[in-house]
């Protein structure tokens, strides 16, 4: 591991150490580029997580403030917790269930492909599939997906063997463990899967791909890496020819440093990232940093979700093994026939006695609700996720009185549900009804939104810069030197888990850095 | 949201234990299961504020097998909390006493309907809210209850479910190897 002088201005400083921010700055490294990786949590281990839903919700989730605002579920059930991400070394793949889907080819052009949606701000990314392609296989390779590169898929786990039999009674092709970056055979130093329940509290048995126990490694061994936990970006800084020139942070004591750097890339997920730009507003940027089309912040996307949870006559014990066990593919097509555009995914999901009280039916009571707990150990549940709509006004902004513990405005998050999205929600929840039905389920419960854990698209990829905020590398319109490297990057979202996908931005986006470096464009 | 577990050692001793222990205590008060099973030492609320709790806690998530022992961490949790927070020691007091009030015998001592009514009438306030979320957390997170549900809980320590049932459900048909290929 490197120690990077703060007056040293030759190393590319990286906020955020999760799948953006911790893939790039491994991918700098290993190329020679020196980098400074700042990251706002602590440094956990496979050691230090725990298998306790709330003891590990509490040691690596994003808790400081945050307000909400709009008509979504969310707003209501969870006020002061819009997202369900993480503040760690690592980031939310500490947390994340390991689906790694590559988004389908029309998702990259929703405009072209759903035409003029009313109260969207839809937009077609500046890329296409087809020059991803080399860059998904070298992600699924780096983080050992299966059903990718001759790896196995996971083994099903009885939760899986429900929907399974549901889907493939309603007549469902697509149905399998799905493409999981949790080794099914040891692979890259790590173990096969354990089955041990809790991926989302960080994996013990270290089967799940996180940064925090491969890129950040691997980058440190390289000697080019400077990772500095507990650092939190306040403000990026400007020079006088409006390029960014360092960072400031408070370090683990509390005190303000700046970092000097030749460039700076931003993955602080789609809250922070926003925020920091928008924080970092004076000068030549009035407005926010790299923010002249006005898009900063806006265009939030957090993929419509919910759950279906059903009881059956015999007992399932879902919560045993992989979090995400199995996948149904048949809806995630676009067919506007269904009253909606964009698809949607169906993937197997459990909960703890402790998280599945508190999210079943957020806020309810009475003899109903713990009748259904009482079923607990007879429940089988799938999570849908599928496209949401951009819309310009559900956005992050920074709250106008409300400070957080550096005295910076805390962000509010405003989501409004587009009818698009209700009418999918809707059609999702009778599908997944109808999986659980199949199988013979004697009650089924549609459970509302968890907080967001997909957070996308605040910071959009646009062609032409009056449309968005970045190019299709990253790199915003507005400062040469100053990159987005996380899902905020997101032109729409597609229906797809989106891991996969930053983590391939993330390797391109090193190598176009590194060009650039090389020839002195920054 | 710190997981807020069960104090085995404060309320699972006997009575005339709790009872020795009671001069320690701020309150002074403590709170005793009829039987004698259980008892719980009290830092700030008195044993009419405690026992109205535990009975609230029990009507917000009735579960007819779990015994009392079993909702009495929520009120430890509050009681503790309201110990070194004023606003919480009164909204609890004043909630209780609300109770009371609604008709003219003690919450407590009403039958399970009427307390249900008055509960219901109340649901969207701060009190019944503060309690609801602290029992939500307090009761579910709780070792000793997750074997009430069928939830065997951490794994880790014993090498995971791999070996240990992750797919032993035998009533419907097996997926294929395809679908789902045998574990490694």
């Amino acid at each position: 591991m490197a120690t990077i002088d703060l007056t040293d201005s030759t190393p590319v400083v990286v906020i955020g150490s999760g799948a953006g921010g911790g893939t790039l700055a491994n991918e700098l490294c290993q190329k020679g580029i020196k980098v400074v990786l700042l990251e706002a949590g602590k440094r956990e281990s496979t050691e230090s997580f725990q298998n306790d839903e709330w003891a590990s919700f509490g040691q690596i989730s994003w808790l400081d403030k945050r307000t909400t605002s709009g008509s979504w579920q969310v707003a209501k059930d969870f006020s002061g917790l819009p997202a369900w991400i993480c503040k760690t070394v690592g980031g939310s793949t500490t947390h994340w269930a390991g689906a790694s889907l590559r988004l389908q080819e029309h998702e990259f052009k929703a405009k072209s492909t759903y035409g003029a949606i009313e109260g969207a701000n839809l937009l077609d990314w500046p890329l296409t599939l087809k020059e991803l392609e080399p860059y998904y296989d070298k992600a699924e390779d780096k983080m050992g997906t299966t059903r990718t590169h001759g790896i196995p898929g996971l083994p099903g786990n009885n939760n899986f063997k429900v929907m399974y039999t549901g889907a493939k009674r309603l007549g469902y092709k697509g149905v399998h463990t799905g493409r999981m970056s949790i080794n099914s055979r040891p692979r890259d130093g790590r173990d096969a899967c354990w089955q041990i329940g809790f991926c989302f509290q960080g994996c013990k048995s270290g089967a799940k791909w996180s940064t925090l126990y491969t890129e950040i490694p691997a980058a440190e061994e390289t000697g080019n890496l400077d990772l500095r936990p507990q650092a939190q970006a306040l403000k990026i800084e400007t020079d006088g020819n409006g390029k960014v020139s360092g960072v400031l942070y408070a370090d683990k004591d509390g005190k303000q440093q700046v970092q000097k750097a030749r460039a700076v890339c931003v993955a602080g997920n789609s809250i922070e990232t926003p925020r920091l730009l928008l924080n970092s507003a004076g000068g030549k940027f009035p407005d926010g940093l790299a923010n002249s089309s006005g898009q900063v912040g806006r265009n939030y996307m957090r993929h419509m979700t919910g759950s279906v949870y059903a009881t059956f006559d015999r007992p399932v014990n879902m919560y045993r093994g992989t979090t995400m066990a199995g996948i149904i593919t048949d809806e995630s097509h676009s067919d506007s026939k269904r009253g909606f555009v964009g698809g949607y995914e169906m993937e197997t999901l459990s909960l703890g006695v402790p998280f599945m009280a508190a999210f079943l039916d957020p806020g309810a009571w009475g003899s109903e609700f713990t009748a259904a707990m009482d079923m607990y150990d007879h429940m089988a549940g799938m999570w849908l996720v599928g496209e949401d709509m951009p819309r310009e006004n559900n956005r992050i902004t920074l709250h106008g009185s409300e400070k957080d513990q550096y005295g910076l405005p805390v962000p509010n998050v405003h989501f409004d549900d587009h009818p698009n999205d209700v009418a999918m929600r809707n059609h999702a929840f009778k599908a997944g009804s109808a999986v659980y039905s199949a199988a013979g389920s004697t009650k089924n419960f549609e459970v509302p939104p968890y907080p967001s854990t997909h957070n996308l698209g605040t910071c959009r990829m646009s062609e032409k810069a009056s449309d968005g905020v970045c190019n299709k590398f990253g790199q915003t319109h507005d400062v040469k030197n100053l990159f987005v490297s996380d899902g905020s990057q997101f032109t729409t979202g597609g229906a797809e888990n989106p891991t996969l996908t930053i983590v391939t931005l993330a390797i391109r986006q090193a190598d176009y850095i590194g060009e650039q470096m090389s020839k002195n464009e920054i | 949201m710190s997981k807020k577990g069960l104090n085995r050692r404060q309320f699972l001793q006997t009575s005339s234990l709790a009872a020795a222990g009671v001069a320690a205590t701020a309150s002074g008060a403590v709170l005793i299961a009829p039987d004698g099973a259980w008892a719980l030492q009290l830092n700030a609320f008195d044993e009419h504020t405690a026992r109205t709790l535990l009975v609230m806690s029990r009507r917000i998530y009735p579960h007819e097998s779990l015994g009392d022992m079993y909702y009495v961490p929520v009120v430890e949790a509050l009681d503790s909390a309201a110990n070194t927070d004023k606003d919480l020691n009164k909204l609890m007091t004043e909630g209780v006493a609300g109770l009371d009030s609604a008709m003219s015998l003690k919450w407590v001592d009403l039958s399970e309907g009427s307390q249900l009514k008055i509960l219901t009438g109340m649901q969207d306030g701060a009190f019944f809210q503060k309690v609801r979320g602290q029992a939500v957390v307090s009761l579910y997170n709780n070792p000793l209850a997750w074997r009430h549900f069928g939830y065997e809980g951490p794994s880790y320590e014993y090498g995971g479910y791999l070996h240990r049932g992750f797919d032993d459900l035998k009533w419907l048909p097996q997926p294929s190897e395809d679908a789902s290929p045998k574990a490694g």
